[in-house]
């Protein structure tokens, strides 16, 4: 199944999507429509938006660890501009930071 | 038996002290238990063996891990690449689904937070400290992290960069601070010591050896 497959290699320039699921999701509201690189590739994992209600969560999902710029998160960020946010995505809530949402 | 003697026997308290109104969280809590164990889905004693268990992780296991890989290049490469079979080595069970050791370096310090709730690697580290779990530490962390630090004390100079850490779905994190200057000669035990748990969070830096 190609949703089962990585879509992003490291990195890879991806933009977070808001894809306006309720319940128990793992993309925080402060991180959506942000761009930011695929750090790494973290694995396969059940999928927790499924499993927080009874469901298996499978097939597995692939699950990255993204790398932003503070200043590209926060506007008015105070810090050095080499700050960074890590923070990890699965593949559903990403796309190619070229296109929009 | 009177109204104003029954034994209490029908409940069980979820702390050692009944004297205070029980929040909604921890009513809903202790329905829920009691669901659960009235259903016949769980016993009281695996629930309780299981909150036994997640007491189990303690800072001082990462503290041996991270000292052993202070004084051993191969040991720090196993465990920065695989943080889960590094502690199997060392004769600690992480029971976490993915562990993943960060590095601090001259040039970057790492630090910690799950925005989403309290994700922590219990098994390893225990449970995590209460700042951990706040709402300020959660919200600020990501947003004002210099800030934060500065008020746990740790003041990162602007030449050297902060990675924050949202661990907000399926990994596990453990900072590996760096080996502080003068600790030269030290056995692991000893620099064990000056592993803290809030250093392997990132929000702190290890003792300094006296």
């Amino acid at each position: 199944m190609s949703e089962a497959e990585p879509s992003y290699a490291v990195g890879d320039r991806v933009r977070i999507l808001d894809i306006g699921k309720p319940g128990h999701v793992r993309t925080p509201t402060y991180i959506r429509h942000k761009v930011g690189t695929i750090e790494r590739f973290c694995g396969m994992f059940e999928n927790p938006e499924d499993k927080a209600y009874g469901r298996w969560g499978l097939p597995p999902i692939p699950l990255y660890r993204v790398q932003l710029k503070q200043d590209d998160i926060w506007p008015d960020y105070d810090g050095a501009p080499g700050d960074v946010l890590e923070i990890e995505i699965y593949d559903h809530w990403l796309a190619p930071a070229g296109e929009t949402t | 038996m009177s109204d104003h003697d029954h034994d209490h026997d029908d409940h069980a308290p979820t702390r050692e002290d009944d004297d205070l109104e029980l929040t909604e969280g921890e009513a809903r809590f202790l329905a829920l238990k009691s669901l659960l164990i009235e259903g016949g889905v769980m016993t009281a004693d695996e629930i309780r063996a299981r909150m036994e268990f997640n007491e189990r992780g303690s800072p001082h296991q990462a503290a041996r891990m991270i000292a052993r890989a202070w004084v051993d290049p191969d040991y720090k490469a196993r465990m920065l690449a695989d943080t889960k079979s590094a502690a199997a080595e060392l004769g600690i069970e992480a029971t976490e689904a993915a562990l993943v050791t960060i590095e601090n370096t001259p040039e970057r310090h790492n630090m910690v937070v799950c925005t989403l709730c309290s994700c922590y690697p219990r098994s390893l580290l225990g449970e995590p400290p209460a700042f951990y779990v706040s709402k300020a530490y959660r919200s600020r962390a990501v947003r004002e992290p210099r800030k934060v630090l500065r008020e746990f004390g740790v003041d990162i100079p602007d030449a050297v960069d902060i990675a924050v850490h949202d661990s907000n779905a399926d990994l596990r994190y453990v900072i590996m601070p760096m080996r502080p200057q003068g600790t030269e000669g030290m056995s692991e035990e000893e620099l064990a010591a000056l592993i803290t748990r809030d250093s392997v969070v990132g929000c702190a830096l290890p003792v300094e050896p006296s």
